[in-house]
């Protein structure tokens, strides 16, 4: 994540798509005065302008403020204001465009190197947004926004909170866990799944972050006792069950 | 003092039906009062907390229709956490209770459960129109009790819902005797959809007027369900891609000439756009067209298509058919009142973005304009001066440049001057959206001459607190005021505190109001709620120590006569 200090130090003061935070203190706030503290603490907006330019720096920020910063500040909520159903349908159809440009553009190439890899071509370009998430036993699923997170304990975390912190019905499910679910290393009652472009279900975990949000189309929290025939990502495609959810 | 039996003045109000007239004729005097309200049977509650069920009942005896809104508007954007609240279930069942003869709810951003659809299919023998508008927490298993029910169903329109799809069959829960629907739109579902079953409830519903279909519809049976329904005046075109065979193409061709009442198209939610030429002997027709989720129609496509709607009155569109194709827009469509432009690629300015020059095209071209949402990437004084002597008519007007903060892009002053001319030129102005390098300024203006304002909505705007002022001072009509990411604080929110008693609600997130200052005003004021919502704070604030000088994260506060709600979840703190 970029921080202000960051920013401050020699990105062009003219980038103001960049940061919140420096069009608020420098030259498009003319005639301001004293204003600079109140906007220092907002959260940084990270509009979609990011993504070409930083994406392996944004990654490189993740990795060492992983502990440090919650899953839910690293992007400035709800702008612009568009509502979340058009959102979603946005984002999943630039996805859907990108990735199968991606793909058509593999298909023409002669060397045929790495046909599965075009999650690398697409990497940083394809606004992820939204997925939904589904969990056994509970009839309401919810979506999660996989920009906002940057490794698999934010988001084991975030879902963690949203089905046994908030949702009364499950409440109960896990009156006897005290210390985090461990939705990632199999220890729980849970594990944590998801379908990918593909259509099969797989045991979160097993590929790199990068890799997983751009395969993912949805995530479901299974019991672990329904999860033993989920295939690890590095199985022959014959011994894979195909999970449908109920 | 009445001149005529009850039932002569009782007659006369029938002819009254605005809810705001209604309201006016109820405080006349008592006897009015008592004769409006026992004849009243559709009532409109802006805030569902700010009422309840029992109360509502005990004056509405005879309801018949409920129009409810829950969560504040900011929830569209994510700014309200998932259990804020806005539960319909304690509605439905004191009203089931109460054996009011409901025909008619109508749902906004409010929380729904199966359980809650079921009691309702259940309760109410009448039941016809049920309308959900931005709503959740329901899944396709609400929408099969509903169907099956609900016996004389005119109208299930679902419209931007989270609704889990469960795949079930409820298309097919519709009972064969079920003959009356109007309007069927779950276009919002994301699951499969039982194309057989969908074809026969179409083919038994003479009176089927609206029909929006959902991604899994594909071009054939749209083809099929045309031919059953050529009556059809509002039509939402599901997934209309892939090259369709000729005989499925040719089928629809004619099928939709047929269609002679077709006023409105939406949709194409996946589209083909070389194959929209087939909707084009009916575009002279249309008075609505909604390509605002159609990211794949756009260029010359899009463009042969509006040349043909000479009678466009609504449109909504995608920022891809840039200044160019608005300037078509402006030269076909001569009749049109209402423009919403959103944008289509959230991955970076791409260059067929509309500017300042598409708003002026639309203004200059389109006399009768009275409603925009115009998303775009810049913008300058001068357009909005101009586009404010071209369309002095304007009842919403809203902008959003995209990044936020933006000046003018050719003289880099902020844009108080463009809004400025807005608010004075239009003298009906209802709602307006700011956006873009705003100072106090704009405030001013919009104090001084915005005197019909029911609605602004503010983001990264401002320098002090007089700006937010300059509004509570000078909007006599301001019911809905929403800030977000702007210097205001204790100062201007305390100031008039019985001004938020003329107001519906307010909502500030990410200002610079303070614990000690909502404290203050929920002590002066205890017919409001002032509502505090702190998703973050695992400590709740008074824990802190730093108590009053901490800044409150969000901020709602609305009117209220039934106290403090019962059902805030543990992050809302009700002062």
């Amino acid at each position: 994540m970029i921080t202000e200090l960051e920013m401050g130090k020699g990105e062009s003061e003219l980038e103001l798509g960049l940061g919140l935070s420096l069009g608020g203190g420098t030259a498009a706030k003319i005639g301001k005065s004293g204003g600079g503290g109140a906007w220092g603490e907002r959260g940084r907006l990270l509009t979609a302008k990011d993504f070409p330019s930083v994406g392996s720096k944004r990654a490189a920020d993740s990795a060492s403020h992983a502990g440090a910063s919650p899953p839910r500040s690293s992007q400035v909520v709800g702008w612009p204001p568009i509502g979340s159903h058009r959102m979603n349908s946005l984002v999943n159809n630039q996805a859907t465009k990108s990735a199968r440009e991606e793909e058509e553009a593999g298909k023409k190439k002669v060397k045929d190197d790495e046909p599965k890899d075009v999650t690398k071509k697409v990497n940083g370009k394809v606004p992820v947004g939204f997925i939904k998430v589904n969990m056994d036993g509970v009839a309401i699923g919810r979506k999660v926004d996989l920009n906002a997170h940057s490794s698999y304990d934010n988001l084991s975390q975030t879902l963690e909170d949203m089905f046994f912190r908030t949702n009364p019905g499950t409440i109960g499910l896990t009156s006897q866990f005290s210390k985090p679910l461990r939705l990632l290393d199999g220890s729980s009652e849970f594990v944590l799944t998801y379908e990918d472009k593909e259509g099969d279900w797989m045991l979160v975990g097993d590929v790199p972050w990068r890799m997983f949000i751009t395969s993912v189309k949805r995530l479901r929290v299974m019991k672990t006792s329904e999860a033993n025939g989920l295939a690890a990502r590095n199985q022959e495609p014959n011994e894979r069950q195909r999970k449908q959810p109920v | 003092m009445n001149y005529f039996p009850d039932e002569v003045i009782e007659h006369v109000f029938d002819f009254v039906t605005s809810h705001k007239d209604r309201n006016a004729i109820s405080l006349v005097c008592k006897s009015w009062y008592k004769i409006e309200r026992y004849s009243r049977q559709k009532v409109f509650i802006g805030n569902c907390y700010a009422i309840n069920p029992e109360r509502l009942l005990r004056r509405f005896p005879c309801l018949k229709s409920l129009t409810l809104k829950g969560k504040p508007h900011f929830a569209d954007f994510n700014l309200v956490p998932h259990e804020w609240g806005g539960f319909v279930l304690p509605w439905i069942e004191a009203l089931a209770r109460s054996r009011v003869g409901l025909e008619e709810l109508r749902l906004k951003r409010m929380v729904v459960t199966d359980e809650s659809l079921e009691l309702l299919s259940r309760s109410f023998v009448n039941f016809k129109s049920l309308v959900l508008v931005s709503c959740e927490g329901f899944t396709t298993d609400g929408l099969a009790s509903i169907a099956a029910n609900c016996r004389h169903l005119r109208d299930l329109d679902l419209q931007e819902n989270e609704i889990d799809d469960h795949r079930g069959q409820w298309l097919s829960c519709f009972p064969d005797t079920c003959t009356t629907l109007v309007t069927l739109n779950f276009a919002c579902l994301e699951g499969e959809t039982n194309l057989v079953a969908l074809e026969r409830l179409v083919a038994r519903s003479p009176n089927l007027k609206s029909l929006k279909l959902n991604r899994a519809v594909p071009l054939d049976a749209l083809a099929r369900l045309m031919v059953c329904a050529p009556q059809i005046v509002d039509l939402g075109v599901g997934s209309y891609e892939n090259d369709p065979d000729s005989e499925s193409y040719m089928k629809l061709k004619a099928a939709i000439k047929k269609c002679t009442s077709l006023r409105s198209l939406s949709g194409f939610l996946e589209a083909a756009p070389h194959c929209l030429s087939a909707f084009h002997p009916i575009c002279h027709n249309l008075t609505s067209l909604n390509l605002s989720y159609a990211a794949e129609i756009h260029g010359s496509h899009l463009i042969k298509l509006i040349q043909h709607c000479k009678k466009l009155q609504r449109l909504w569109i995608l920022d891809s058919i840039g200044d160019k194709g608005l300037e078509v827009v402006a030269s076909t469509c001569k009749d049109l009142q209402e423009l919403r432009v959103f944008p289509s690629d959230l991955l970076g300015g791409g260059n067929t973005a509309v500017t300042e020059e598409g708003l002026v095209a639309i203004s200059a071209g389109c006399p009768k304009l009275h409603s925009i949402l115009y998303f775009c990437q810049q913008m300058t004084n001068a357009a909005l001066v101009t586009v404010a002597k071209n369309c002095p008519n304007f009842i919403r007007f809203r902008l959003c440049i995209l990044e936020p903060n933006k000046p003018d892009h050719v003289t880099s002053q902020p844009l108080d001057e463009g809004f400025g001319a807005i608010v004075k030129a239009c003298k009906s102005l209802r709602r307006l959206s700011l956006s873009g390098l705003l100072t106090d300024q704009v405030f001013l203006y919009i104090g001084m001459y915005a005197n019909q304002l029911e609605m602004l909505s503010i983001a990264f705007a401002g320098d002090t607190d007089k700006g937010m002022l300059y509004v509570l001072n000078g909007c006599k009509k301001m019911k809905k005021l929403e800030i977000r990411d702007s210097p205001f604080g204790d100062t201007a929110l305390l100031a008039d505190v019985s001004k938020y008693e003329t107001m519906r609600s307010l909502w500030m997130s990410s200002c610079e109001v303070t614990l000690s200052g909502c404290k203050r005003l929920a002590q002066k004021a205890p017919w409001l709620n002032v509502e505090i919502i702190n998703e973050n704070d695992n400590n709740r604030m008074e824990e802190n120590g730093h108590e009053g000088r901490q800044k409150v994260d969000k901020l709602y506060l609305y009117r209220t006569v039934v106290g403090t709600r019962m059902d805030a979840p543990p992050f809302v703190w009700i002062l």
